[in-house]
């Protein structure tokens, strides 16, 4: 289990329990978060689950695996510390993680 | 004015099986995509990836199984039209008015929706004053290549289509091309050659800035670009073109009178039918409860849906069901016999 933090475009914050194994982007999708919508499933064909990790947790969480800089390429206002929720997997080492949601996935 | 028992919006997988089901119980059908090319999502999204959970097929890949598919359609006349979107659906007496954006109607007691997340549209640049430019001096595809002659021309995007149009273009134009980041995605030999005409001064490049701001009056006269470091730089630009892929956008659907449950079309588990009687929804777009998104999902449905179709479309003739093993009536339809 891990505390993930979502905070929402207008600054709204929801503190979700996630179990372990799932994805960050699972989370959202489940607990009803606004802002990522997921269209392709968690698949990494389609940059709509697009999130911001503050930079300490950004170098702390697994680092990213080919293809998923390619997808966002294609995200809406990517930046530096951009990621895909799906390729962020829940586990105790993340408990604490805050993610922002951009303002909006396409 | 085409005339059919059954239009289908969509041209993925769960489209091309519900095609199938209708053609085999007797009725007609077209197809209408938005995308250039037939197998949706797994030609657009995973050509190359495996699937393996297609009930009897081991492992196939978007692209198998979307030729598969077409194979299993080869003794059927079936009408593709494809690069259009469906515009407006519209009642008009027991039948659908439906219409396209590239010109097409059709009338049609049935309309089945199996759109996916909704039909492929390109990903826009983020800053709302490319807005007013948009089809006049910024596009995200091209054309015709000749308006471009001699001008300056602005093009964003990583991927083969950046380079591949930067790399062309360089021939007659003054080229500006803009990535997010150092790295490329596009083949490595198109990679290669964009750096060759950077080098000789054909292309200039500027990586991790992003769009910023679109200056002019009725043309467009100048981009603000931004770098990661949050400097901006002011380049003139007659053209921009931005390559960012595509995004899948509800779109008209959302018009067309039918309930909702956030991106997706509620429906019934016996007809698959809408709120709208005569419209149906298959496949990844349909939710209703325990509604899995997986593509035996929209086959099953589809199958359903075609059924329903029948009573519709052959008001006065009674549905048999008949398996393709013995019944002549399905075996002179497939082909297989006189």
């Amino acid at each position: 289990m891990a505390k993930i933090t979502y905070i929402t475009h207008e600054n709204e914050k929801h503190t979700i329990e996630v179990q372990n194994g799932l994805t960050v982007m699972e989370g959202a999708i489940q607990n009803d978060i606004p802002g990522i919508d997921a269209d392709c499933g968690g698949g990494m064909a389609c940059a709509t689950c697009h999130v911001y990790v503050k930079e300490d947790w950004f170098n702390k969480i697994p680092k990213k695996e080919d293809g998923e800089d390619d997808m966002l390429d294609m995200a809406f206002e990517p930046k530096t510390n951009s990621r895909l929720s799906c390729q962020i997997i829940v586990s105790d080492e993340i408990d604490g993680l805050e993610v922002n949601i951009p303002s909006k996935q396409a | 004015m085409n005339k059919t028992d059954a239009l289908i919006i969509g041209a993925g997988p769960t489209g091309l099986f519900t095609a199938h089901q209708l053609k085999l119980i007797g009725l007609d059908c077209e197809i209408v995509d938005n995308l250039d090319k037939i197998g949706g999502q797994c030609i657009e999204l995973y050509p190359d990836k495996p699937i393996y959970d297609i009930p009897a097929v081991p492992e196939c890949t978007g692209e198998e199984l979307t030729n598969n598919l077409i194979n299993q359609l080869k003794p059927f006349d079936i009408k593709f039209h494809l690069s259009e979107r469906v515009e407006e659906v519209k009642k008009e007496d027991a039948n659908w008015l439906v219409k396209t954006s590239g010109g097409n109607t059709f009338l049609t007691p049935n309309v089945i929706i199996a759109g996916g997340v909704g039909s492929f549209e390109p990903r826009k640049f983020a800053p709302k004053e490319c807005e007013q430019y948009e089809n006049k001096s910024l596009f995200y595809s091209v054309k015709d290549k000749n308006i471009f002659k001699g001008k300056t021309v602005s093009i964003f995007g990583g991927g083969d289509s950046a380079l591949d149009w930067a790399i062309e273009l360089s021939k007659d134009c003054k080229i500006n091309l803009i990535h997010r980041r150092d790295e490329f995605r596009g083949a490595q030999a198109t990679v290669d050659k964009m750096h060759e005409l950077v080098k000789s001064g054909k292309i200039n490049l500027f990586t991790k800035y992003q769009m910023a701001n679109a200056h002019g009056g009725q043309q467009l006269e100048s981009i603000d670009i931004k770098h990661d470091n949050s400097e901006i730089k002011n380049l003139k630009s007659d053209y921009v073109l931005g390559f960012f892929g595509l995004i899948m956008q509800l779109g008209p659907i959302a018009n067309w009178g039918l309930n909702l449950n956030k991106k997706t079309i509620e429906v019934d588990t016996e007809k698959f039918e809408t709120n709208q009687k005569g419209i149906y929804a298959v496949g990844d777009i349909c939710n209703y409860p325990g509604k899995l998104k997986l593509i035996l999902s929209g086959f099953h449905e589809g199958a359903l849906a075609a059924r329903a179709c029948f009573k519709l479309a052959r008001p006065n003739e009674k549905y048999r069901f008949e398996f393709t093993t013995t019944s002549s009536n399905l075996l002179k339809r497939l082909g297989k016999k006189e």
